[in-house]
């Protein structure tokens, strides 16, 4: 029996490296990352292009073709997901495994319809009627918030605003039931009273159905409140791991500084303080 | 006292002309009664706002609310269907031309559509120059390229080889390349971590007080709106429900409800039982 099965963790990950060849030499975009997760809350936060959402797709085996994947462990539930054949990896994706990616609009197709996305993404993974499909949509778009399901089913992801098209991704991933969801930015684009209304349905779904979730984010504060533990990368590393309760604790001086820079109400503040970067950071 | 910042208007008009005057020249921006309809749905219901020249004025709000709308109207791309749009007091029509846009840019929500995939940086930077026939172009793009904090090695990367908030940057040295005097930024930061979005404030901070620039600026973050913005408008469902002080909003000195749940929700995740 491999290690992660004997583990019982939900996802065991030993020194991850994504790596891009270009032509003005390799890009490494992941160096060596390292963490297991339960049924549980994992906030991954870290600077831009310090490697999160290459990571997320690493996991979700999403990464670009050109790219080169390594680890020493990748495995879901005691499945070696390098070594799995490509039919079965695919299956995983979007039933047991499912990610929000980061650019909604991207990620949408432009010439459908958000309803028929969402019915298409659920009927590859259940087997159901189309009506019952088309009601489970238009479930799924009121319980992410929508104001007008109906309006906004018929619409093509130009047609809607930033916040509810990363609000139909999230329908189109909640509605197979993952056990696994990796949520890059997910709630970036939303106003504050929709974000918290979009954690609390991922919040239930982590409680009660034991789902697993990646949450990587940038808001420090929304993390510190929302997940259990939290992973700190900097420059395709884990620099430093830690309780969210515990956040405002960190030792590492990049973790910090992340903390200190953020603008917060009714301080005043100006210029911000930014991060002094230092070079051993990355080492 | 209460000073009067225009010279007064010419004899034999009286005190309604010169009102109307004084608004319309002290308005950098000004948006009247703006309606805004796709197909029937009525994406905005009568919106107004005005922002003086140097001033930063935020947009928060509902999502779905209108708030890019309102943006995109201002810079030509929203079917307006009733009201006004003037900028330094003149009154546009439905056409942009050329000077409009290099005196108003845009930064996009959505850095991923707005930034073509398999352009390089140097050709994303290139191309706004190349469309104001602009001749100093290899000193500009370094500065600008400079000024977001992105080194030169990220010159000639395609703009799929980055990150969502690398490419947010190059989204933002495209606007500041024309020097425009109006920046509509919408949810210039939302992409962005919390060190590059304090370096990314700062930046434009930095230029609009070099530059005596006006911002429009769109964000769903109430701390980031209230460090970056004098004043702003809170909307909701098509509609401007609130227009308020920054620091009234840091005090929590609101009047309305909505604008009272946002301030609510900004506090944090609060689990239920
Ligand atoms: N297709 C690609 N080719 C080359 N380099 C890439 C490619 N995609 C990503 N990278 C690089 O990999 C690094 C990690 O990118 P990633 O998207 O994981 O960052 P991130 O931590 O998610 O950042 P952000 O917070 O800005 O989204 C970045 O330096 C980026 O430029
Ligand atoms: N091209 C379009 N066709 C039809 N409806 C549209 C179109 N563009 C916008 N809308 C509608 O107008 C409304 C306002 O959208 P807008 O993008 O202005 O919202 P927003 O306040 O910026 O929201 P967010 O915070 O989510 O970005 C939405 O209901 C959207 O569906
Ligand atoms: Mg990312
Ligand atoms: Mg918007």
């Amino acid at each position: 029996m491999n290690k992660a099965a004997m583990s019982g963790n939900l996802l065991d990950i030993e020194d991850l490296r994504v790596t891009f060849p270009t032509r003005t030499g390799r890009i490494e975009a992941v160096r060596g990352v390292s963490f297991a997760l339960g049924r549980e809350r994992l906030g991954i936060v870290g600077e831009s292009g310090s490697g999160k959402s290459q990571t997320g797709r690493a996991i979700m085996g999403l990464t670009p073709p050109q790219a080169e994947v390594l680890a020493k462990t990748l495995a879901f539930d005691g499945l070696d997901l390098l070594a799995l054949p490509p039919r079965e990896r695919r299956a995983l994706r979007g039933k047991r495994i499912a990610m929000i990616l980061q650019d909604p609009k991207y990620s949408l197709d432009p010439v459908m319809t958000i309803g028929r996305q969402i019915i298409e993404t659920l009927r590859t993974h259940e087997r159901v009627t189309k009506a019952e499909a088309r009601e489970r949509a238009l479930d799924m778009l009121a319980a992410v918030q929508i104001r007008d399901p109906k309006r906004v089913f018929d619409l093509h992801p130009h047609e809607v605003s930033g916040g509810m098209g990363q609000r139909a991704m999230i329908a189109m991933m909640l509605i197979a039931g993952p056990e696994l969801m990796i949520a890059d930015e997910p709630t970036s684009a939303l106003d504050v009273t929709v974000q918290l209304d979009v954690l609390a349905i991922l919040d239930r779904l982590v409680a009660e159905r034991g789902m697993g979730l990646i949450f990587i984010s940038h808001d420090l504060r929304l993390v510190s409140s929302f997940c259990d533990r939290v992973v700190v990368m900097y420059a395709g590393k884990v620099v430093e791991q830690l309780k969210a309760s515990e956040l405002s604790r960190a030792e590492h001086p990049y973790t910090r500084g992340l903390l200190d820079c953020m603008p917060k109400i009714g301080a005043d503040r100006h210029p911000l303080p930014v991060l002094q970067r230092q070079a051993e950071w990355a080492q | 006292m209460r000073q009067l910042p225009l010279p007064l208007a010419g004899r034999g008009q009286g005190w309604g002309y010169f009102h109307s005057r004084v608004g319309a020249m002290t308005h950098a921006l000004a948006v009247t009664d703006l309606e805004v309809v796709f197909d029937r749905f009525r994406a905005l219901k009568g919106v107004s706002i005005a922002v003086q020249p140097g001033e930063s004025f935020g947009l928060v709000g509902e999502s779905g609310s209108g708030k890019s709308t309102l943006l995109r109207a201002v810079a030509g791309l929203a079917p307006v269907t009733a009201g006004t749009i003037a900028l330094d007091g003149k009154q546009l029509g439905r056409r942009r031309d050329k000077a409009f846009y290099r005196q108003v840019q845009m930064v996009f929500q959505d850095p991923y559509g707005s930034l073509h995939p398999r352009q390089t940086v140097d050709r994303l930077l290139q191309e706004p120059l190349a469309i104001h026939g602009i001749g100093d172009g290899e000193q500009r793009i370094r500065r600008a390229l400079d000024e977001v904090g992105l080194g030169s090695g990220f010159r000639f990367r395609y703009s799929h080889q980055l990150s969502g908030g690398q490419r947010q940057r190059v989204a933002i040295a495209r606007a500041l390349i024309l020097e425009p005097s109006i920046l509509l930024l919408d949810e210039p930061t939302s992409a962005l971590d919390a060190s590059v979005q304090a370096e990314v404030l700062n930046l434009l901070e930095q230029v609009r007080r070099a530059r005596g620039l006006t911002f429009l600026m769109v964000s769903h973050d109430l701390a980031v709106v209230t460090h970056m913005c004098g004043r702003l408008a809170v909307m909701q469902n098509g509609e401007v429900v609130e227009t308020l002080a920054a620091p009234d909003l840091a005090a929590h000195r609101v009047e309305n409800d909505y604008t009272r749940r946002l301030l609510k929700a900004s506090e944090g995740f609060a689990r239920a039982g």
